[in-house]
């Protein structure tokens, strides 16, 4: 890490449909370890959000508590953020969405955030498929109190004190599957050619879009034995598919093998273009997504890429028939039932 | 039997029922029939945490004098569950009676020599007279209404007008339960003596008065106030708040034409995230909620303390029960004061609001909203279990349609253009209370990152201990400023005019309004003073600074408002006297009157002032 920001930007960087350079998207300086993979996670939000043209103060983004939960700081300075406590990003995500329906929710969470202390919330922020986007920087293990095992450290994964985990690790991916997440992703920190276009597809997404990106731990979990290094992600990771994220009205240019192509259309008129690198695997089938972690798991490999979505889902304002306009925006004469009216409820109760 | 006083609309009724044997509507009736009279009246359901099955009562108080607390001594039960049978004979005061269900004898070990037996063969006159079972059951609760009704001379007009209103739209169900009501008057025509000593007569004491429980006002309250998010988590005795706010959002926030609604209710997984939605809604810039009892709160409690540090408006409805733990869930106390005046870790303060009647639940409910926007901070109310779930005699609602939400210092674009620099937390009015803005609202100005952490006047994280230290002081700027704003004490009397004084609070003013009667009855005089809120205002300490003795009635075992009151006002503990009632049953007037003359009786030097 450094403390000094370098003020020189290239003079000639190019500007998005809205007129902003990528630096516009940018946050505070990080403070993270150097070489952290959640530096380049965040990296991929900005680049990802710069290449969707979004306003950033119509981003709202969440996190809870821990160093994955610090970086929401380092990215878009325009977008309001709220570090809330441990574990509890969804629920407090969950009441912004409710009040207003107008803005991209985007929350970040660890695994110690998620899997341990936020399991509970977790689960049923997948269940309310609540829109947001939610990324877990996962590195197996609790930084900022200098390297405990988390519960995604993979059982017999040794850490640096040299520990070995005994226990079964939790697979967020496939358990938000299980949970009928309805946009499901994996990904590696070290892989932004992967990781842009996911973020972006899922940012597009109507509902939950959940990716869960191993992100290692330099400074605690970066040792041999450990399988959220570097190294071993590396020389394990699997792909499902290269991922490109096309925006509504372009036309497709990219042009694959026959039959090894997926477009996957989302609601809008966007599309998901895979080519596919997994057999037996269609990302809109649930039960194959299922399986096509699994066997991948089996195999001691991490499979990455989209892993499942469905493009056609009702969010949670859909499901509660919440009015169109945000209810942050509504007024008194929206409001109040009047005087009158509790005249007459005052008659009812005599 | 003797003929105690003069007994007309001053007598307590109480019904021994198995609960889920739909007790509860008939007993309503009798109780409602009662409030129509004109006579001030007041029901508590004395209730086991339990669906079916066990015993459960409900205990009337009839008052010509409008004393709406509950009063020892019952002198009718109206006995239908032989598995309570025994204490239930026993609770009748001598002299009193004891109404049964005749159909089997009477075994000796239920006679009393002091009261008088009023058996009515309940089950046979229903198999007589019915054939579906379920009716069967039913009716033997709606024949012992009408036998009531001939023994208290309850006017049989009034109860068929209340039938009528009670199913409306069907009809064709009021002819059975007119026959019950006639088959009970009948019995009692044909065997006993009517009408009892004990009896009501019409009067016109109610006014314009409503009779409704606080939690159904409570989420009224919520949707006048403008609350659009509610996030809750079931718990006794709060469920039926949110259950409320519902249903009266059901009839005024959905749209007739397209169905779409200006409210989201989410049923969360637990009391942590429902504050979280609650926080996370009220920091979108949109009113929201969350109700909970005592087990609720202890889990809100981490969140309470982002909330006031981060300084987010949040509103939370604690509907107290008995505690500790799992207590008695539902019987009533007031004694989450300390749990909620302190909630979460660090130096913590919160508001808090404690209504006494339904109307005052409306009204604060709707204040609370406006304070916790004003003061950038939570706001608890407490009420409790008696006022929430109990059917009260109480004021009607009002709303000035001229009143506006006040939303507190929340700065739109226009407002930022004109700011050079915006500042989260920067005391620009020297209130303690700083300018917000909701997310959306500028392409590049007012963003800021919200966290519970220490942070500057920027919103920027800092560990420099001199800008905690200022943040935290402004913070207690902000409290004092609250003082001026909360809801002022009710005073008994314009000054201080006698030597000891009672304070008081929530649902003990009932009993205590009665206690000063009682007290004065026995030239025992006394100032009083009713707290609505806390932090306490200077009227509070004036108060306690202008009397030898302040007795502080409350309804738990520590003593927990006191404590309070010596903490924040630092008020001598000597002239501080608890009187307490836990045993989570409502206080009574009796209660504090005899706890207030044992202990003057050790003080002779007492005397009146002047």
């Amino acid at each position: 890490m450094t403390y000094i920001r370098p003020k020189f930007r290239h003079p000639e960087l190019i500007k998005n449909k809205l007129g902003y350079t990528v630096d516009y998207y940018e946050g505070a300086l990080s403070t993270l370890c150097a070489g952290c993979g959640h530096d380049s996670i965040s990296a991929g939000i900005i680049q990802a959000c710069y290449e969707m043209n979004i306003e950033p103060h119509k981003l709202a983004k969440l996190s809870g508590i821990g160093c994955s939960s610090k970086t929401p700081a380092y990215v878009l300075s325009n977008s309001h953020g709220f570090n809330s406590v441990h574990g509890r990003m969804p629920s407090v995500a969950t009441g912004a969405n409710l009040a207003n329906n107008d803005l991209i929710y985007l929350g970040v969470s660890g695994d110690g955030d998620t899997a341990s202390i936020g399991m509970g919330q977790f689960v049923h922020v997948i269940r309310r498929n609540l829109n947001m986007l939610y990324i877990v920087m996962n590195n197996g293990c609790y930084g900022l109190t200098k390297g405990q095992d988390s519960a995604t450290a993979d059982q017999g994964s040794k850490n640096k004190s040299g520990n070995i985990n005994l226990f079964e690790s939790i697979d967020l991916a496939s358990l938000s599957i299980e949970l009928g997440a309805t946009f499901v992703a994996q990904s590696f920190s070290g892989d932004k050619t992967q990781l842009v276009p996911l973020i972006k597809a899922a940012l597009n997404h109507p509902g939950f879009a959940f990716i869960n990106v191993i992100s290692p731990c330099v400074t605690f979990n970066n040792n041999v034995g450990s399988t959220k290094s570097y190294d071993y992600v590396r020389q394990h990771v699997e792909a499902t598919a290269t991922v490109d994220f096309v925006p509504e009205m372009t036309e497709i240019t990219t042009t694959y093998e026959e039959g090894t192509t997926k477009q996957v259309k989302m609601h809008d008129g966007s599309y998901i273009s895979l080519n596919k690198l997994a057999q037996d695997w269609d990302p809109l089938d649930r039960l194959s997504a299922m399986n096509a972690v699994q066997n991948a798991r089996a195999k001691g490999e991490i499979l990455t890429g989209l892993l499942y979505v469905n493009p056609d889902c009702s969010d949670l304002h859909e499901m509660l028939q919440t009015s169109d306009r945000p209810l942050n925006s509504l007024t008194k004469s929206d409001l109040c039932p009047g005087s009158e009216m509790l005249k007459e409820i005052n008659a009812d109760l005599r | 039997m003797s003929l105690i006083d003069n007994k007309v609309n001053d007598f307590v009724v109480r019904f021994a029922n198995v609960n889920g044997t739909g007790s509860a509507s008939a007993n309503f009736l009798f109780t409602k029939a009662i409030f129509r009279m004109g006579i001030p009246v007041t029901p508590k359901n004395i209730f086991p945490s339990n669906i079916q099955g066990l015993p459960t009562w409900y205990e009337v108080r009839i008052s010509e004098k409008g004393y709406l607390g509950r009063r020892e001594g019952i002198d009718l039960v109206v006995s239908v569950n032989p598995q309570s049978m025994l204490n239930d004979v026993a609770s009748v005061r001598p002299g009193g009676y004891f109404l049964y269900d005749s159909s089997k004898k009477l075994h000796d070990q239920y006679i009393r020599e002091d009261i008088n037996y009023i058996g009515i063969p309940l089950m046979l006159m229903c198999n007589e007279a019915y054939t579906d079972p379920r009716q069967r059951q039913l009716f033997k609760n709606i024949i012992y209404v009408g036998a009531l009704a001939a023994l208290f001379e309850i006017e049989f007009a009034v109860l068929e007008e209340l039938l009528g209103e009670q199913f409306k739209g069907k009809e064709k169900l009021i002819p059975a339960n007119v026959k019950a009501l006639k088959l009970g008057v009948d019995y009692i025509h044909a065997n006993f003596k009517y009408p009892l000593d004990i009896r009501v007569e019409r009067r016109d004491l109610i006014g314009d008065s409503i009779m409704i429980d606080g939690n159904s006002a409570c989420g009224l309250g919520a949707v006048y106030a403008g609350a659009t998010v509610a996030a809750w988590y079931p718990i006794t005795p709060s469920t039926s708040v949110v259950e409320a706010f519902s249903s009266y959002a059901g009839e005024f926030r959905v749209d007739k034409i397209t169905g779409k609604k200006n409210v989201a209710i989410v049923q969360a997984e637990d009391e942590l995230a429902a504050i979280g939605m609650v926080i996370g809604a009220n920091w979108n810039g949109a009113r929201s909620f969350t109700a909970t009892s005592g087990p609720g709160l202890s889990l809100m409690n981490e969140f309470l303390g982002l909330a006031y540090f981060a300084e987010i408006p949040t509103v939370l409805i604690d509907v107290q029960r008995t505690g500790p733990s799992t207590g008695m869930p539902t019987r009533t106390q007031q004694s989450d004061i300390l749990e909620a005046a302190y909630a979460s870790h660090g130096d913590t303060k919160h508001v808090l609001l404690f209504p006494s009647t339904p109307k005052e639940c409306f009204d604060l409910t709707v204040d609370a909203f406006d304070l916790a926007e004003q003061l950038q901070t939570p706001v608890i109310m407490l009420t409790d279990l008696d006022l929430g779930m109990n059917d009260h005699v109480s004021p009607p609602f009002v709303w000035d349609d001229k009143r506006e939400y006040n939303r507190g210092k929340v700065l739109d674009a226009a407002a930022l253009d004109k700011i050079v620099k915006f500042g989260r937390y920067l005391d620009v009015d020297n209130d303690g209370i700083t300018y917000r803005t909701y997310p959306g609202t500028h392409p590049s100005k007012g963003s800021f990152f919200t966290r519970g952490t220490s942070r500057d006047e920027y919103a920027t994280y800092t560990e420099d201990g001199a800008a905690y230290q200022r943040n935290v002081d402004r913070l207690i700027k902000k409290w004092n400023t609250a003082k001026s704003i909360v809801p002022a004490p009710q005073l008994y009397q314009e000054q201080s005019q006698f030597a000891n004084g009672i304070l008081f609070f929530g649902t003990s003013q009932y009993a205590a309004e009665e206690a000063i009667d009682l007290l004065n009855q026995k030239q025992i005089f006394v100032d009083a003073i009713r707290i609505k809120s806390f932090p306490f205002n200077e009227t509070v300490q004036d108060f306690i600074n202008s009397h030898e003795k302040v007795f502080v009635i409350e309804q738990n075992r520590d003593a927990q408002m006191k404590s309070l009151l010596l903490i924040e006002l630092g008020a001598d503990p000597q002239k501080m006297i608890s009187v307490l009632n836990y045993d989570g049953m409502p206080i009574t007037a009796d209660n504090i009157f005899k706890q207030i003359t044992k202990n003057l009786s050790f003080s002779p030097e007492f005397k009146i002032k002047n």
